[in-house]
């Protein structure tokens, strides 16, 4: 037996109102790698984020995934994140009145205990995020994504994660939106978070641009609810240059 | 517990009963023989009584509202309720005085701990009576008057003679006319000019026993260039059958003054709170309500503002929390009666099970008053689709330099809010009332943090259970 996966995905497949999404998708992440799942949109690309972090409105209706050999599927969203998935927003939703600071507190301690909340590491690790991420202190008094800009939810999703220091972070088309130094200053963030530790990442993009600041270890490419391929950091390149019909007709 | 006591009780955490060892205890019923008697009970000067006997027959020819809600206004038994039950024969100023059971329920409610950690002054009223009552010394030196309003009216005759009924009086509803005729204990409080109470008072009313009528009567005096926050807090055990709290408080700013008055309602989910409140600001003076009403089965409460004097402010903080069973039926009235006056109404409410909250408020501004300015904004809340509700804003503008500002807005909790909190880590429950706390932040803020903590904590626990 070797070393236990971080993530396995087996056969899954997942509908939302009864018309199925994803048919059947294999993925293993092993601890410390960083993965990229690339696809053009409908591809089911945020199905699959959703679904790892267990949104309420996907049936899951075959297959398997695990999370440090614990079944995740018996989870429901907050536990899966207090087991350690993290997934950064497409769209992060406005809270109206909870403060950011006061939001951070709260999540650290609900993810990590209370005393991950309450240490000097949380301050410290708080004041280089937000230094990293260009974020101001009068961050913290303002009501979670309530009239941030696009670029700013992205960044305190970052933020976040960070915070929460995941096993296993899911961003979700997190470079969409962004300009080149937005994608930049995230894309160290994600370094930062998980680059020789032995947690992961899955980045889910449509466009290579973050992929050139964060080397995934794998590229998959997500057509149609399934993984028609997979390769390293030089097939996110061979789709920028080359778009996915070739990958689509490999795949027929 | 019985099976529909316990189902009444929920999770409301301070719905206990104590024993009922009253002293003195009035039967049912109202009658003027009633009202006589509680007047000579307490030994009043003539005047008093002859105003409790005319509010009294004005009560009883006024016909009930017919707004709100009248349904469960008709559904009120006056035949049913205790005017007047005395549980112990002092007010204390020790609490070891006190007699045990009344300050074990004190004791559970944190009056004492919340006293010696930041207030400047406590009363503790018991059904009818103040049972406890201290000022920290520093004040009573600076001449500030404190008092259950009982004491005030025997000690300060002149002052309560002058202002008992100034702001709200009798014949202003069938309320304020129940209030006067049969009213017993509250607060009396005077602040002579240019002092400032820096830590708040505060007033905790407790009903202990079945069917009790509450009718405590609350006059403060700020006087020139004083200022004063003034706190109170109610809660009453759960029972099946109803109880009545009707207060009334009257509020006089005179210049340049500054009265905040808050309030964190937790009655019983039995207990009718019909309340008038009202307050008069002279030239530069400025009142605040800051009013959440969590608890009780029907509420109509309208905290008022008469802006007499010129640069005169309002503001009425509210919010409203309506359960299975409850109408919240809440709002504001200011009047604007002289130049450059300003107000701001701010209105939150929730409504969750097929609970009811209202927003009804009215604003008026006299022709002869220049330059005056008016904001409101009501929020409503909605978690779930068998609740309601509704906004019934009425604005009388009578002089066109009048800026007037007015928003509205409804919104429903998403799913999708819901699962960004949950993928946080925060249960179900706990992502809700993440949301519905942030939905009364600009309130809680506005409260001392002891108070914004226990509020936040009871809007926690009215969430639990509620995600199917």
């Amino acid at each position: 037996m070797g070393e236990v996966a971080l993530l396995e995905i087996n056969g899954l497949q997942t509908s939302i109102d009864d018309t199925e999404i994803l048919h059947g998708i294999n993925l293993k992440i092993m601890p410390g790698e960083i993965h990229a799942v690339m696809g053009r949109n409908g591809s089911g690309k945020s199905t699959t984020a959703n679904v790892l972090m267990g949104h309420p409105d996907y049936e899951v209706t075959g297959g398997t995934i695990h999370l440090d050999g614990k079944d995740l599927l018996e989870m429901e969203a907050h536990e899966r994140a207090r087991s350690g998935i993290f997934l950064s927003f497409q769209y992060p939703q406005a809270v109206p009145g909870l403060q950011v600071g006061n939001f951070l507190r709260r999540s650290v301690a609900a993810v990590r205990g209370e005393e991950a909340a309450k240490g000097a590491e949380f301050r410290s690790t708080l004041k280089e995020g937000m230094n990293r991420l260009d974020l101001d202190r009068s961050f913290l008094s303002r009501y979670v994504n309530d009239g941030f800009s696009g670029g700013e939810k992205k960044r305190f999703e970052i933020l976040q994660m960070m915070l929460l220091k995941p096993r296993l972070a899911i961003l979700d088309e997190t470079d969409s939106g962004l300009d080149i130094d937005g994608i930049r200053t995230v894309a160290e963030g994600i370094d930062a978070a998980i680059r020789g530790t032995t947690s992961g990442a899955l980045i889910i993009t449509h466009y290579n641009r973050i992929l050139e600041h964060v080397k995934p270890d794998y590229v998959h490419v997500l057509i149609n609810g399934c993984i028609v391929k997979s390769g390293g950091p030089e097939l996110a390149s061979e789709l920028e240059e080359r778009g996915y019909d070739w990958v689509e007709s490999d795949a027929e | 517990m019985t099976d529909e006591a316990r189902s009444a009780v929920g999770d409301y955490k301070v719905g206990w009963h104590d024993p009922e060892n009253a002293t003195i205890r009035f039967d049912f019923g109202l009658s003027e023989q009633v009202v006589r008697d509680i007047s000579a009970l307490k030994n009043e000067p003539e005047w008093m009584t002859e105003i409790r006997v005319k509010a009294f027959h004005h009560f009883e020819n006024r016909p009930m509202p017919t707004w709100g809600n009248m349904h469960l206004l008709e559904e009120i038994d006056f035949d049913k309720v205790c005017y007047y039950l005395r549980s112990s024969d002092a007010t204390e100023k020790n609490w070891d005085d006190v007699p045990e059971d009344i300050r074990n329920t004190f004791d559970r409610l944190g009056i004492p701990e919340a006293e010696q950690k930041w207030l400047s002054g406590v009363t503790a009223q018991y059904e009818s009576e103040a049972v406890y009552h201290s000022i920290r010394e520093d004040l009573e030196e600076q001449g500030v008057i404190f008092l259950d309003m009982d004491s005030g009216l025997r000690e300060y005759e002149g002052i309560v003679k002058e202002y008992f009924g100034s702001v709200v009086p009798y014949t202003d509803n069938k309320f304020s006319a129940l209030n006067t005729a049969v009213w017993s204990g509250g607060s009396f409080i005077y602040v002579p000019s240019g002092v400032h109470v820096e830590m708040p008072v505060q007033a905790y009313f407790r009903i202990n026993a079945k069917n009790m009528g509450q009718f405590e009567r609350t006059l403060i005096i700020a006087d020139e260039g004083s200022s004063i926050h003034y706190v109170e807090g109610c809660t009453a055990p759960t029972y099946s059958t109803d109880s009545l709290h009707s207060a009334v408080v009257e509020l006089i700013a005179l210049p340049g003054a500054h009265i905040r008055y808050s309030t964190v309602q937790n009655w019983s989910n039995n207990v009718y709170n019909l309340v008038t409140k009202r307050g008069v600001a002279y030239d530069n003076a400025t009142i605040e309500w800051v009013d959440g009403n969590i608890g009780s089965k029907l509420t109509m409460k309208y905290p008022a503002v008469i802006l007499k004097g010129e640069g005169a402010h309002a503001e009425v903080i509210s919010v409203a929390y309506s359960g299975e069973g409850q109408h919240q039926d809440a709002g504001a009235k200011i009047h604007h009666l002289a130049s450059n006056t300003t107000s701001k109404i701010l209105s939150k409410s929730i409504s969750k099970d097929g609970g009811r909250g209202s927003y009804r408020g009215m604003v008026t501004v006299s022709p002869k008053a220049e330059n005056c300015k008016v904001n409101v904004v009501c929020d409503a809340l909605l978690l779930d689709e068998d609740s309601r509700s509704d906004t019934y804003p009425t604005m009388e503008v009578g002089n066109s330099g009048a800026r007037c500002e007015h928003e509205a807005s409804v919104s429903k909790v998403s799913d999708d809010q819901l699962f960004y909190l949950m993928s946080r880590g925060h249960t179900e429950e706990e992502a809700l009332a993440l949301i519905v706390n942030g939905f009364f932040e600009p309130f809680t803020r506005e409260l001392p943090m002891e108070y914004a903590v226990e509020l936040n904590q009871l809007m926690a626990l009215e969430m639990e259970g509620s995600i199917g």
